[in-house]
């Protein structure tokens, strides 16, 4: 669907990005990483035909995007990080206004509306100014024009941007939905995001790709070790204390083969919880091992902050390797990330 | 073409719906009213002839017209800028001539009806003597290219800058030199004074259809500066995406 290769685009004398090479295929969706200033939304306007590249090609769907941008237009919807709407107009005729720029036609395009008002859950604003639209609805509002003549690539910069959190859970649904049926790229710096949404991240720094991959070849990669957390009822038929309990746990846990590490992590009272270390996906082995020791197993699953690391890992790799200058790993410390890793 | 008429009506349902395009219609309405009775109809003005009061409306409202037109092609490009709109258009099949030509369009429809609203002037002549519907169609024709002219001249000081007041400055720069080339014209000694006139936004090329005569060379310069300053805005916002 995409094949970038080595895209390079100077602002000025500023380098944005630095021979950005990579291939998306048809129906994946992969999100776009990096921390502030990076070049994510450079990369993302170049993919949409907004910018040209100072260098390098860019086909998609195989087309030339610098020689033939308006074919490519035809095949991708985008939705930049602030979406594009005009105040004073109405949201349904806005709907109009972008399906009639794609050359929808009359029918077509108000059935389209139609379907995108119920798809994204905007059928009870069409009618209002978009001015009077909360920021959640004109979000979701830049969504239903950048699908509207149904694309084959949706391009996304950050569309949970300044979004309240049951908005951004609401978004994440929405994108979800995207990906049935289209191939989406998605910037964010927000990683919980990326991780529940995307096939694979491609990691951006200093306008250069540092990373790309699933989560679990990445972390598998980087990290050399997968990480598990695991709970379990702190009591069960014929144990005695919890501190008993827990090292039993331990034992059990520690009989697994491929697990390197166990570590006891904090959890609500009744519970016991570890975090292991293992050198692949052990979560099936681990569970059968709990269960036929007896214990119930209350949540099993990886790592919760494993990209957090694979991240971070990777970010700080390149600020280190960057040199002099301005080191971004230390200017822009993770407290960017989504403001939860400080 | 189609995708240009898109953008008109959208801008021009812009122009309708919001308040700035009939405060500039309606300030041009009063002033060149005003101006039309101190100097036209009046006690001041005399005993004239029909043609002689024509005459004099078309100067007035060829001093207004530019203002109007400075006014709203201004904001075209800048206020997408500064509402993050322009990427719906630059992200949209279109290519960005028809960007710059549905803007003008727009403006030009606007600006139309803004200065045949000022068509009961005329008729008033019309209660108190005879006049030619020759003369007041190439006046009107004649407002509408000189219109136009300011109109592409504001849009190119729309593509530079995002903001909306340094854009209004820019065109109104631009288009007050391209009015000052006549009187500048005629204090300089041949053939560059022949040049500058010939250059000049008003006077020259505006004296003929103010009158009533319609001159082909005329209406070729107001083509051309329009199309100029279309073309070279079309080309800034090429530019604009190599940045």
């Amino acid at each position: 669907m995409i094949l970038a290769n080595r895209l390079l685009k100077y602002f000025g004398g500023r380098r944005a990005l630095a021979g950005v090479s990579l291939e998306i295929d048809r129906g994946e969706a992969v999100g776009v990483l990096g921390l502030n200033g990076v070049g994510k939304t450079t990369l993302l306007r170049i993919l949409a035909t907004d910018l040209r590249p100072t260098g390098g090609t860019l086909l998609v769907d195989g087309v030339d995007a610098v020689r033939d941008p308006l074919s490519v237009r035809r095949r991708i919807g985008f939705l930049p990080q602030v979406p594009p709407l005009y105040p004073e107009m109405v949201v349904l005729d806005y709907l109009r206004f972008a399906g009639r720029l794609h050359g929808l036609e009359r029918r077509a395009l108000e059935r389209r509306i139609e379907e995108v008002a119920d798809l994204i859950h905007i059928r009870g604003v069409l009618g209002e100014l978009v001015r009077h639209l909360s920021h959640g609805y004109r979000q979701r509002v830049g969504l239903a024009q950048a699908i509207l003549h149904d694309p084959m690539l949706v391009i996304l910069d950050e569309p949970t941007h300044g979004l309240d959190p049951a908005q951004v859970v609401e978004m994440r649904g929405l994108v979800r939905r995207l990906k049935e049926r289209h191939t989406v790229v998605i910037s964010s710096h927000n990683l919980p995001e990326i991780s529940e949404t995307c096939d694979r991240l491609l990691v951006l720094d200093a306008g250069e790709v540092i990373a790309m991959g699933s989560e679990a070849e990445l972390s598998g990669r980087l990290l050399g070790a997968m990480r598990i957390e695991v709970a379990v009822r702190a009591s069960r038929a014929g144990a005695e204390a919890a501190t008993g309990a827990a090292a039993d746990v331990v034992a059990c846990l520690q009989a697994v083969g491929g697990v390197s590490a166990v570590v006891p992590a904090p959890g609500p009272a009744g519970e016991l919880a570890f975090a292991l270390e293992a050198d692949g996906d052990r979560r099936a082995e681990v569970c059968r091992a709990l269960v036929d020791a007896g214990w119930a197993v209350l949540r099993l699953d990886r790592g919760r902050h494993e990209l957090e690391n694979v991240f971070l890992e990777l970010v700080g790799a390149g600020a280190a390797g960057s040199g002099p200058g301005p080191a971004r790993g230390a200017e822009e410390p993770p407290a960017a990330i989504d403001g939860r890793v400080a | 073409m189609r995708s240009a008429l898109v953008i008109a009506r959208r801008e021009l349902a812009g122009y309708v719906s919001t308040p700035m395009g009939w405060i500039v219609a309606a300030t041009i309405l009063l002033l060149d009213g005003l101006l039309f009775y101190a100097l036209a109809l009046g006690p001041a003005a005399g005993p004239r002839l029909s043609a002689e009061v024509l005459s004099r409306f078309f100067w007035t409202t060829s001093g207004l017209v530019p203002i109007a037109a400075v006014t709203l092609s201004v904001r075209l490009l800048t206020e997408e800028r500064q509402l993050d709109t322009l990427v719906l258009l630059s992200t949209a099949p279109v290519r960005d001539r028809e960007i710059v030509l549905g803007k003008f369009l727009a403006a030009l429809a606007f600006l139309a009806l803004l200065t045949l609203l000022t068509v009961y002037m005329p008729l008033l002549v019309l209660v108190n003597g005879k006049i030619s519907v020759g003369q007041v169609g190439v006046g009107y024709l004649g407002l509408l290219l000189l219109g136009g002219a300011v109109l592409a001249i504001g849009l190119f000081a729309s593509c530079l800058t995002r903001h909306t007041l340094l854009a209004v400055a820019l065109g109104a720069a631009i288009t007050a030199g391209m009015f000052l080339l006549y009187p500048l014209g005629t204090v300089i000694d041949p053939p560059l004074g022949g040049v500058l006139r010939a250059l000049s936004l008003h006077g020259e090329h505006f004296f003929g259809f103010q009158t009533g005569a319609m001159h082909l060379r005329d209406v070729v310069y107001y083509l051309s500066v329009i199309y100029f300053f279309l073309l070279v805005s079309t080309k800034v916002l090429e530019a604009k995406r190599w940045e």
